[in-house]
């Protein structure tokens, strides 16, 4: 009985680290039907500030440091919210309707990012800082002429390129003057270290087991994550929104809901929902530049598994998927089995972490022969962009 | 309006200009080195992107130290090194690819270079074919003794051997063997499960994740079923899923001194990135740890760190990048020209080093012998060195617990025996 209870505990703890990573995504491909190949290092971007934060918190004393997640859980979701707004305000607007282009410039701004945080020193920060103020004040000042409109086609490429040129020329500046502490990165190519408080590391002991912190405390993170993403889109008035942008924007945009704002609103809360998923695995595994390519297939497939458009559809894929991983994978079914073959060396045979999710995939993918539209397809009219 | 048109002209000019005088001044900045008297160009190729650039660096790091040492000495044969480097971009066939540039186009005399056994693999074809000079850093399965590469690295009977007999005298007969899933651990744990056999332990589990996967849930569940009393986990996960197996093994209550676990991917540089906290007090084998005690490595370690700054440390792999140099440079000093490769060749056999680590040598399977040691990670991310060998072990290639090459040997110093002859 034990056995079977910790056995749901531990599919319950996969799924809801699925969960955890494809929420963000269940709105932003869900909801406005954007494949975003960078939600993946959004994530990224959330679990480096969780090592930010953790790292000043160390030089306010032992008290600080032992809650620091619960700092690092907002200021990992107000990163991954704007660089999420900023992706959208740049690239994705442009891209409504197409998503051939999408998948592929989401999918550079991935590279893009996790260049970003291999190389980023204070030089190049500096350097960004500078052409954002160059061009951005630029822009300013120019749009207030009166023959803006007539002068833009070539101003905007001139005081690009000349703003670009005045960053570089920064940038080699500071490197040749050989200041040490600027031309050193950041973080680096190499993995950071989150260690997490000793309260997250241990575990509540029950009976033989053990069951770990780290876990209970995602579980309970989802949950209110949940919730807050429920009652968002339910009960606010930017849900109603960017629920009725969803069924149907013209007729949303007639009624005088200013649609760039909306999809701007939600691109950026499910990027935000992927920055507190961010933090939330720092617990579980490592954190490096590559850390959201180890989830991105998997929160693709929970919200394709789910249905996309579908909250309820995304709870019930990443709880199956995760289940049926840990039951196969840990060979929890086999002494059920014993002498019901050829089940039982079937069982055995698929019985590692690697060749479970053979299997797993194998279901997936018949499972979406049956149902292309996932488990809770959205009936009537679709989304249309 | 043609006044604001020609001031902002001036303006984009202006700039313009001296935009691109102070680009064309930084960029003409870096001096050709070489130059004048004899050089001897040697080529480096590694990632240096990629997934395995960060491994990958840090050698290249210990290589281009080495080179600079030499160089300072006065070089080899009385002439300069100069390196070519490549980059194989974690990519297998830009290995081989860049592999045929530096021996077609560069004329590079040797190579030093590759990191996975795949990359390994990928340019043995071409060295083969070429008949040209690789030198290999890294520690890794067997099962392969090429003419054409030199091996610094341990082979499986220098590293993976020792720790098993060790944990099976010190730690338990009850074996969890974990890995990640490709050529290197599948080997490994069937040289150990052979052992095992061979002496009186057993297997009571195996698992493989993806590369890179980190969910492990499955697998702690598993080890806990197979050993509830505690055992020993062998791991051979290599990369991110290391990170995730050392913490969720923590939160899961297997501790080190119920369930010890020995690595053979743990260096000095992956405690760091996992943090030190959940892998105090489990083990790792290697020939060499930055707390080895010998005058040679301390001397060493000083260089690396005024080299490469106070907060590097230095590992494994990167120590046989360092000796590599150095026995390539000793065999073309012997043979007394560098271009020859047939003489270096024949020279490399039977040099010895004064390694960091302890005396190497040179053996006619172009293997070296090496120093096993085990350490325990302490409080302060480095390791206390447990247990060692008395002195260096000879190099196996082909392993003499899998069936398939049991009784075979390698010798390239007698044309009649060659890379694979029944002993």
């Amino acid at each position: 009985m034990l056995e079977l209870l910790i056995a749901i505990f531990n599919g319950i703890s996969i799924g809801s680290v699925l969960l955890m990573a494809a929420l963000g995504l269940a709105i932003v491909f869900g909801l406005m039907g954007v494949i975003n190949l960078a939600h993946g290092e959004l994530m990224m971007l959330g679990a480096y500030t969780t090592f930010v934060v953790q790292n000043v918190l160390k030089g306010w004393g032992d008290s600080w440091f032992e809650v620091y997640i619960f700092l690092a859980l907002p200021a990992a979701f107000l990163v991954a919210a704007l660089a999420g707004l900023i992706l959208e305000k740049g690239v994705i607007r442009y891209l409504y309707g197409r998503p051939l282009e999408t998948l592929l410039a989401t999918w550079g701004v991935s590279l893009i990012l996790r260049q970003f945080v291999r190389s980023v020193n204070g030089a190049m920060a500096m350097g960004i800082g500078v052409f954002c103020c160059l061009f951005f004040g630029g822009l300013f000042l120019l749009r207030r002429r009166r023959n803006w409109e007539r002068i833009k086609k070539w101003a905007i490429p001139t005081i690009g390129s000349l703003s670009l040129a005045m960053a570089i020329f920064k940038i080699l500046l500071l490197v040749n003057l050989g200041n040490k502490a600027l031309t050193k990165p950041w973080f680096s190519a190499r993995n950071v270290d989150v260690t997490a408080p000793v309260w997250l590391q241990g575990g509540l002991p029950l009976g033989d087991f053990q069951i770990p912190s780290a876990r209970i405390f995602i579980i309970i993170l989802t949950l209110l994550c949940l919730i807050g993403t429920y009652w968002f889109l339910h009960r606010s008035q930017w849900g109603l929104r960017i629920r009725a942008v969803t069924q149907n924007r013209t007729m949303s945009a007639c009624l005088g809901v200013r649609t760039s704002q909306v999809d701007g609103l939600t691109f950026a809360l499910g990027s935000g929902l992927a920055g507190i998923a961010g933090c939330a695995v720092t617990l579980l595994g490592s954190v490096g530049p590559n850390t959201g390519q180890n989830y991105i297939v998997d929160t693709f497939i929970v919200v394709v598994v789910g249905g996309v458009g579908n909250l309820l559809g995304t709870i019930v894929a990443a709880m199956g998927i995760g289940t049926l991983d840990y039951l196969i994978g840990s060979k929890t079914l086999v002494p059920m089995l014993v002498g019901v073959e050829p089940w039982e060396s079937f069982f055995d045979f698929f019985g590692t972490t690697s060749m479970s999710k053979v299997i797993v995939f194998a279901l997936i993918i018949a499972f979406l022969q049956i149902k292309p539209a996932g488990m809770f397809p959205q009936k009537g009219r679709t989304s249309e962009l | 309006m043609a006044q604001g048109l020609g001031r902002r002209k001036f303006l984009i000019y202006g700039s313009a200009g001296l935009g691109t005088s102070l680009l064309l001044k930084a960029c003409g900045g870096s001096p050709t080195s070489g130059g004048g008297g004899d050089i001897i160009k040697v080529g480096i190729l590694h990632s240096y992107s990629g997934t395995l650039a960060i491994s990958e660096r840090t050698v290249v790091d210990a290589e281009m130290l080495a080179i600079q040492e030499i160089n300072a000495a006065g070089g080899v044969l009385g002439k300069q090194i100069e390196v070519v480097q490549e980059d194989g971009s974690s990519d297998w066939p830009t290995f081989a690819e860049k592999a045929e540039k530096l021996i077609e186009k560069d004329q590079v005399v040797t190579i030093f270079g590759c990191w996975t056994s795949a990359s390994r693999k990928a340019v043995k074809d071409v060295f083969e074919s070429k008949n040209h000079m690789l030198w290999y850093p890294v520690q890794y399965e067997g099962q392969e003794c090429s003419k054409n590469i030199f091996y610094t690295g341990a082979t499986p009977n220098q590293q993976i051997e020792p720790a098993v007999d060790w944990l099976l005298a010190n730690k338990g007969k009850e074996f969890f063997l974990v890995g990640s899933d490709y050529v290197f651990p599948r080997t490994a744990n069937t040289i150990i499960k052979e052992q095992l056999k061979a002496k009186g332990g057993t297997t009571v589990g195996e698992d493989y994740l993806p590369l890179g996967n980190i969910e492990v849930t499955g697998i702690i569940s598993k080890i806990k079923g197979a050993l509830p009393n505690g055992g020993v986990i062998f791991n051979s996960l290599n990369g991110d899923s290391n990170a995730a197996f050392f913490k969720q093994l923590k939160s899961s209550g297997l501790t080190p001194d119920k369930y010890p676990t020995m690595s053979v991917s743990i260096a000095e540089e992956e405690v760091r990135q996992i943090g030190k906290d959940f892998l105090v007090g489990h083990y790792a084998a290697w020939n060499y740890f930055q707390t080895v005690d010998t005058p040679q490595n301390k001397e060493w370690v000083k260089r690396f760190k005024a080299e490469y700054g106070e907060d590097r440390v230095t590992n494994d792999p990167m120590e046989a990048a360092y000796i590599m140099v150095y026995l390539w440079k000793q065999a073309v000093e012997k043979a007394g020209t560098a271009e020859d490769l047939e003489k270096v060749r024949m020279a490399a056999i039977g040099q010895s080093f004064d390694a960091p680590e302890g005396k190497v040598t040179m053996k006619a399977n172009h293997h070296i012998t090496k120093t096993v040691r085990i350490g325990k990670v302490r409080d302060d991310g480095l390791f206390d060195i447990v247990w060692s060998t008395d002195g260096p072990l000879e190099p196996e290639p082909w392993n003499q617990y899998v069936p398939a090459t049991k009784g075979y040997g390698c010798d390239w110093s007698d044309p009649s025996k060659g890379g694979k002859y029944k002993i």
